[in-house]
Parts: structure tokens; sequence; C-alpha cells
């Protein structure tokens, strides 16, 4: 099991969850786990999308009120 | 090790970026893509503000046609980078305060210094002869390639054969006979060779997606900038253009006024920033102040958003105007009439 990270990608609007989230994970190992806290509802097709198309795996996805987290294992090549 | 040449492809969203990219993919070239964000791109953002658009299905267009090439996608933040671009284009605007011949050089060599960094071979684009009145002209496509450093390692696929060959062709990475001739502002063969291959559902209409190419928004651009005496922006700035409704009663001074319940929840967040007014005895919108405003300011501030309250008919209505610290008060004002609102308050 990786190490767990956050981001914090609240009141960002799409695709800027998506870049700060692929920024953040340049920085970590493959299998840590990332967690991404956002509000704009796109980032919840985009971040999913983002992530098939570059081997990272959705771990989960909640929606918490206006609130919403992903969760993501790191993948790599 | 794979051995294949490796081409950047600038993926807008657009169909024309994603045809030029499946036509060098079909030659067995490494194609990943690069999609830049800009902060005047019109994808996602309204429909993430506005409340009645939260429904409707959502993607972000550059992603779905790298998923669809099965693709990576790497989405690059320009936003400072930028501003340059739109402050001091070199090649002035186009019909509104977009500077489309500027953007696209400057896109491109972006792509080239990534390019570079990546150990990849050349740059490929969507861009078709006549497509654009600016940047897409016979006479302004060599001004790109110049201008962003890539020179012949710029390869256009979807206008290749009526244009000079260029070194991926030159030296037969690319088959040139498997490159387009495509011209002008026709969508026909685009469409037809998208259903060739197959592909459904794409994006339109192709370079539909700045904001800066709609005359509504260069204009609040425009009075932001002679308001405050300075061509300049902030991300906040430009995002909030694309939010409400701008009127400027004083030159010192305008309202955002939210339009709906996801525009008053937007505009929430900037309550630290701005000094807010909402109706508090009737249902109406949030609303921000941008700028100096003394007493006699506040109160026609108050007067126009109680206007656009539930209770525009009523004597009085109960503003609660609350400064970026904190600090409130009521006031209760008479809404303005409609016919006290000049259209030229309107931005």
């Amino acid at each position: 099991m990786g190490t767990r990270h956050t981001l914090d990608a609240r009141r960002q609007l799409c695709p800027l969850p998506v870049i700060r989230t692929q920024n953040k994970i340049r920085s970590l190992e493959k299998g840590d786990i990332l967690e991404v806290v956002c509000t704009d509802p796109g980032a919840l097709h985009d971040i999913p999308a983002w992530c098939r198309i570059n081997g990272h795996k959705v771990v989960s996805t909640t929606t918490r009120g206006d609130e919403i987290l992903i969760t993501l294992e790191v993948g790599g090549e | 090790m794979d051995t294949r040449r490796k081409a950047v492809a600038l993926i807008s969203g657009g169909l024309d970026s994603m045809l030029a990219a499946r036509l060098i993919l079909d030659q067995g070239i490494h194609v990943e893509g690069i999609n830049f964000y800009t902060g005047f791109c019109v994808e996602g953002h309204t429909h993430a503000i506005r409340r009645k658009d939260r429904d409707r299905p959502k993607r972000n267009n550059a992603l779905w046609v790298a998923e669809k090439l099965g693709i990576k996608l790497h989405i690059i933040d320009v936003i400072e980078e930028y501003k340059d671009i739109v402050i001091n284009p070199r090649h002035g605007y186009g019909a509104n305060l977009n500077p489309c011949l500027d953007c696209k050089g400057f896109m491109v060599r972006k792509a080239r210094e990534w390019m570079e960094e990546n150990g990849f071979d050349f740059i490929i684009t969507g861009e078709v002869i006549g497509q654009r009145p600016m940047s897409q002209r016979r006479d302004t496509m060599p001004v790109v390639a110049r201008e962003s450093g890539a020179g012949g390692l710029l390869l256009r696929p979807l206008s290749a054969r009526l244009l000079p060959p260029t070194l991926p062709e030159e030296k037969g990475w690319v088959d040139r006979t498997r490159l387009l001739d495509l011209s002008g502002r026709t969508r026909k063969p685009q469409m037809a060779l998208a259903e060739r291959y197959g592909l459904h559902d794409y994006a339109q209409p192709a370079g539909g997606c700045c904001f800066l190419t709609n005359a509504q928004y260069s204009a609040k651009l425009a009075d932001l900038w002679q308001a405050r005496g300075r061509r300049d922006y902030e991300l906040d700035d430009i995002m909030l253009l694309k939010v409400g409704r701008h009127l400027r009663p004083r030159p010192h001074f305008k309202l955002i006024i939210g339009r709906e319940e996801g525009e008053n929840n937007y505009l929430q967040g900037y309550r630290s920033q701005f000094t807010a007014l909402r109706t508090v005895s009737h249902p109406g919108p949030l609303a921000l102040l941008d700028g100096e405003a003394g007493p006699e300011d506040v109160e026609l501030a108050a007067r126009v958003v109680a206007r656009y309250s539930q209770g525009r008919t009523a004597p009085r209505v109960e503003v609660e105007v609350t400064d970026p610290d904190g600090a409130h008060r009521i006031l209760r004002v008479p809404p303005l009439p409609a016919a006290e609102i000049p259209q030229e308050w309107h931005i």
C-alpha cells in the first residue's frame, strides 16, 4: 500500500482540478493513493477520464453535499 | 524499446485536431496530445457555475478526443504566460479581443518546448488553410511555423498536400501521399472523414472554444481594463467576467449580479474580496461590487440589486451590505425603476 496524499481543488473549475491532479501525480510513486477534493461536478467526469487515459486507477468517488471526493491510485509505466 | 517516431498533437477538443492526430496514428507514429488551459476556455465553466446546467452531461472534449484516439493527453496551465498574448498581441486582435494569430504561435511554441523536453520528433495541428480568418490562412500559417520556432517540424496533416513538404515528410517519417489537401471553411470533408473513422458525438463547432471570440465577453474585458486604467488581469477577474450580469452605474464601480442560484453560489466564494449585496426582505440575487464606492454609490448599488429581486415592485427592499472584512449593515431602499437603469450601464 502506497502513501496517502490529499489535494484540495475546491472552488476550482475544470480543467484546473485535472491539471492540479496531473501535476501532483508527477511527484508521487506508483501505488500511492491521492484523494482529490473538488466542488466542480465536471471533475467527476474529467478526473476519471484523465486517469483512464494516463494509466491511473480511480478507487472511489463520493459526493458529500457540494463536495466531491475522488480517490485515485497512481499507476505507472 | 519503442523506436517509432513520436509526434505531439495539439488537441483542442474539436474535430480537426482529432482527425489530424488520427491520420498520423494511422501511419504508425506514436502520438501524445497536448492541450493548453488559458483561462479563456469556454469548456466546462458555465456548466459548472450555472445551476440549470448542472444536470447536463459534462465532459472535457480534449479528454474525450484523447480517449477516443487511445492517446495520452497532457493539459498544461498557461494562464500566466498567456496574459502577454492577450494584452500585447504583436499581430493584433480579430473581430473582438481574440489574438488568434499570436495565440496559435504561442501554443505551437509551447508544444515545441514540450517536444524538446520530452524527446518527441515533430508537432501536428488540425489547422486547415482558409478555415479561420486570422490564424489559418495560407499567408499566416508560415508565420506560426516561423515565430513558434517549430519551422519544418510543424506538420498540418489536413492541409499538408497544399503546403510545402515539412521535415517529417522529407525524412520519410510520414508518407505525404496519405495526408490530405483540405482547404476552406466547409466542414463537409472533415465530417465525412469522421464518419469513415466511425467518430460520432464530437464537439462542434471547431474554433468556438475561446471566450475572447465572444463580443459580449470582450466588451467586459475591455471595460475592466478601462476602469482600472491598465491592461492586466488575474484569473479571478476573467472567471468573474463569465458570471452574472455586469452593470457599471458609475465609472468607478460596477456590479456583478447573479442571475440564478448557481451563479449566486459561485459569487459567494468571492465575498472576502468584494463588498457583497444581498436582498434579505425578498428573495433576490447576490451581487458583488467591484471598485471604489462611497455611501451614495453603495445606496445606488443596493437599489439596483433590489430591482433584480422579487421585491422589485415593493416600496422598499432590505439589502444587506457586507464588506470584505465581514462588517455588515442593512439598507432599506426603494428598488430602482427599470426605466432608470440606462442600457449603457449594461456591459
